[in-house]
């Protein structure tokens, strides 16, 4: 399998030569290690790469410009695969990146990459077309909607919506709750029928049913 | 956050400016000022009768009846002078401003706020003028017209006659340029002490939130790293492990850096300014809440911050207490105020001297001669509202600020 080529946007030298290396490490290849706005989108140009993680704020004015450099390679690029890293994560914020195309992106607390398994795991799904949110952004969403039907879900369905929501594919679902995949599946047709989704077979069609469902 | 007793933001006089009184609109001419005395001697019945019931209902306050009265009569008379103050005005070709201090809260409270102020004293002197000299002036003027042979007198007579009650109106109805400025200086002093206070107390909670969260934790990664290095060669396996709890402890350590610096100046405020947070903060309500935001482009740093801790207070407050099942917030900005009102349809009982929620914001807009004021009967509806002026940032790029 070719090495997935992927720019990489980070104003924090130490953090910026952190996640190359990561990255080199796990079998993926750095195209472009950028630190500001300019730049990042000179590299997003670049037709050869493949996906890009990013920093939401970056110079020139420090705010959300890796944020709307993602939206808008996404613009220009329809299904191209950006995670974006933040060191806060805003409901607003995951929810204009989901806005802006079918899958193929992510939003994760910059923290998340302590867990390089999760990490690399996380980017090679988004890569791959899929969908993955922070956790701390779908358990704000499932807190806020505590009187609808995620009410008549059992605590361990709930779990299992929580993890879907955040992108995660049965196998994956299963490693974090230590339970079958077989069980897995069970959980979600249960949860599909009480939620009055239909069900669906395809891991990334079944995440956006789920996210559109709760609304972020 | 704390505030003293005695400075409340509601001391605070907003609208007493020194730039309050502008010259420019023109004089009232002879007719003009002819008809303005002829009111002036019609409301001499209105204002002889109100002097005597609040001078009767002062002595009854002593048996309840006289605060029932003064409650009614107070108000009366406020616009008896009123009236005279804008005629005033009229005549002088000034605009003459209402120097009252503002009311806040239920009738009760408005009626301690109104016999409190200074300016009720002025206006019953006032009426004793009105009752005596001043209702002569205004007779003559009208006699002098009505007179025919004396009309060359009322020709010659009439404007300085007027005129010259207009000043002893304008006198007693308002306050002077250096009153006015010593109460401004007055109001700033106690908003400050407020601010400063308030400041202090925040930087107070900054310095203990970190002290007790990342700070302690950052030391007990560094220790489990010790240790880690320590044991890496004979004992792998628990190195491991310490290195494994060093992560858990770090990111523990980040989540509380966040919390702290969401304290301090949200980012998605700078990022989006002050329509964009409030959306943001909207979205992680449990209580749904309807948004009506037009404010276009971006506002004074510190007063988008002050507004949005305003918004946070109060959507925190209802869903902690109210009990509502339904929110809302407007925000509009037309250029030299901004105006906000946020309210739900829980409990109510909401109280701007209770707690130190509400007083901190109230002070965090004094600062910047907003006001703030709470209607929350029990029962509901709660809502609050506030007037800050300010006008569009200059400079629409955020401040450098690092990641």
């Amino acid at each position: 399998m070719q090495p997935l080529r992927v720019v990489l946007a980070e104003d924090h030298a130490l953090l910026r030569a952190g996640l190359t290396q990561l990255l080199e490490a796990k079998g993926f290849t750095v195209v472009a290690a950028v630190d500001n706005l300019t730049e990042l989108e000179r590299a997003l140009d670049d037709p050869t790469a493949e996906a890009a993680v990013v920093d939401v704020r970056m110079p020139p004015t420090f705010t959300d410009e890796g944020l709307r450099a993602a939206i808008s390679v996404r613009a220009r690029r329809p299904g191209f695969p950006v995670l974006v890293l933040s060191q806060y994560v805003e409901q607003l914020y995951a929810r204009e990146l989901l806005a802006s195309g079918e899958g193929a992106v992510g939003y994760l607390l910059k923290d998340r990459v302590s867990d390089v398994a999760e990490f690399v795991d996380a980017l090679r799904r988004v890569a791959d077309g899929g969908t993955v949110l922070d956790p701390s952004v779908v358990a704000a969403v499932l807190d806020r909607r505590r009187d609808t039907p995620v009410d008549r879900l059992t605590e361990r369905e709930r779990e299992v919506l929580a993890l879907m929501a955040e992108g995660r594919a049965n196998a994956g679902i299963a490693q974090a709750l230590v339970v079958t995949e077989k069980a897995v599946a069970k959980h979600i047709n249960s949860i599909f029928a009480k939620l009055d989704l239909p069900t669906d077979t395809d891991d990334h069609r079944r995440v956006r049913a789920v996210l559109e469902w709760l609304r972020i | 956050m704390s505030s003293s007793p005695d400075v409340r933001p509601d001391d605070v006089r907003p609208d007493v400016r020194p730039d309050d009184v502008r010259p420019g609109a023109a004089r009232s001419g002879r007719w003009a000022v002819t008809g303005y005395a002829l009111v002036q001697v019609l409301l001499f019945v209105p204002i002889v009768v109100t002097f005597v019931l609040v001078a009767v209902s002062s002595v009854l306050v002593v048996v309840w009846v006289g605060i029932l009265l003064l409650a009614g009569l107070l108000p009366a008379m406020r616009g008896l002078a009123g009236l005279h103050r804008s005629m005033a005005g009229r005549i002088l070709g000034t605009s003459l401003p209402a120097p009252y201090l503002p009311l806040t809260g239920g009738p009760l409270a408005d009626l301690r706020t109104r016999a409190a102020d200074p300016m009720t004293w002025r206006d019953l002197l006032w009426m004793l003028w009105a009752m005596t000299f001043g209702f002569v002036v205004s007779l003559l003027a009208v006699v002098l017209f009505l007179g025919v042979v004396t009309l060359p007198i009322w020709w010659y007579g009439v404007l300085p006659l007027l005129r010259g009650r207009a000043t002893v109106d304008r006198a007693i109805l308002t306050t002077g340029r250096t009153e006015r400025l010593e109460q401004r200086v007055e109001a700033l002093t106690a908003s400050r002490a407020v601010v400063v206070d308030h400041s202090a107390a925040e930087l107070r909670r900054i310095e203990r939130d970190l002290h007790d969260g990342p700070q302690a934790r950052l030391a007990a990664v560094s220790l489990s790293l010790g240790l880690a290095d320590d044991l890496f060669e004979t004992d792998p396996e628990a190195a491991r492990r310490l290195i494994n709890e060093a992560r858990g402890t770090s990111s523990t350590a980040l989540g509380e850096l966040r919390d702290v610096v969401r304290g301090i100046h949200p980012p998605v405020l700078a990022d989006r300014g002050l329509a964009g947070a409030v959306s943001a903060l909207a979205l992680d309500m449990v209580v749904p809440v309807e948004l009506a935001l037009d404010v276009p482009g971006r506002l004074p740093a510190p007063v988008e911050s002050a507004v949005y801790f305003t918004v946070a207070e109060c959507l925190a407050n209802t869903a902690k207490h109210s009990g509502a099942a339904n929110s809302w917030v407007s925000l509009q900005h037309d250029g030299a105020v901004l105006r906000g009102r946020i309210g739900d349809d829980g409990r109510g009982g909401a109280d701007l001297r209770k707690g130190t929620g509400l007083p901190g914001i109230a002070a965090r807009l004094a600062a910047f001669d907003g006001t703030l004021s709470v209607s929350s009967p029990p029962g509901g509806p709660t809502v609050v509202t506030w007037e800050v002026p300010c006008s569009p940032s200059a400079s629409s790029s955020p401040r450098t600020m690092r990641s």
